[in-house]
């Protein structure tokens, strides 16, 4: 069974939706970083850039750590595991339909080969 | 944009709120694919393939701009499900749409586009839904079924009774 909670599909979406925020989340993944050091990256003013992290913070996809004056950035722990459950699922389907439908069409090639290439 | 799953054969993209993308290319020139698609007793063979665990009972269709296509799946009459809509735009050989009814309101629409390309076929299926949620809780057939996790829990139950 898929389970995914719709609410936070939606957020993560949402959070997607953005070049930037989909930028934060590379570096991110590279490494952990501060908001200045991403406002810095980004060209950003540190305001938007906290309001990038605030929306990624609200969809899962990153968690933020105060340390003295440093907020730090990091990857979600739980980030993308529901949507990529989600599109796996689907995949799964069109993967097998699809397999079945390579030995249809190698068959159709068989059969017109034999046929002198007459197609019906 | 969004999220993939490739195995590298079958790309699945959600490219927006309400649309889901599929995407993968034939070994076979775009008239045999599109044959496979159009003519019930070829579409029959892969619609409903084996892993899926639930066999295509019936197929009717009308492949024609404005006629409509029935399918039924289910191991009998007892649990047969049926999905059916209409064919809104039919063109050999390159595009094929069609409505899914079965989802009343919230069905989504089926776009698939064929393209050949020295003998090969990219074909790309794309479903439009009428709302973010409708996508989000779609089933594009028995996924959530898992026929598989079944059939291992009936073999488990058998192995099971028959050590009791």
């Amino acid at each position: 069974m898929v389970q995914f909670s719709t609410t936070r599909l939606d957020a993560s979406f949402a959070a997607l939706s953005d070049a930037t925020r989909r930028g934060v989340l590379e570096q991110l993944g590279s490494a952990d970083a501060s908001i200045t050091e991403l406002a810095e990256n980004f060209h950003m003013t540190l305001t938007g850039m906290k309001k990038h992290i605030g929306v990624l913070e609200q969809a899962g996809l990153v968690t933020t750590e105060k340390v003295g004056r440093v907020r730090t950035c990091r990857l979600g722990t739980r980030g993308l595991e529901e949507e990529a459950a989600w599109i796996e699922a689907r995949r799964q389907i069109w993967n097998a339909r699809f397999d079945a439908l390579d030995d249809v069409i190698e068959a159709l090639k068989r059969k017109e080969k034999v046929d002198g290439g007459q197609s019906e | 944009m969004g999220d993939r799953a490739s195995n590298g054969r079958t790309a699945v993209e959600r490219i927006s709120e309400l649309e889901l993308v599929v995407t993968r290319t034939f070994n076979g020139p775009v008239r045999l694919v599109f044959d496979a698609w159009t003519k019930p007793e070829l579409f029959k063979l892969w619609w409903a393939p084996k892993s899926m665990g639930v066999p295509l009972l019936s197929c009717e269709m009308d492949v024609r701009t404005g006629g409509s296509y029935r399918i039924t799946f289910g191991h009998g009459a007892a649990d047969a499900m049926a999905f059916f809509g209409k064919y809104l735009d039919v063109s050999p050989p390159s595009r094929l749409v069609w409505t899914n009814d079965e989802g009343g309101e919230e069905g989504a629409v089926t776009t698939v586009t064929f393209e050949e390309e020295n003998g090969r076929t990219l074909l790309m299926l794309r479903e439009l839904y009428p709302s973010k949620e409708a996508l989000d809780q779609s089933f594009v057939g028995m996924e959530d079924a898992m026929p598989e996790q079944f059939e291992q829990l009936d073999e488990l139950l058998i192995t099971l009774s028959a050590s009791m």
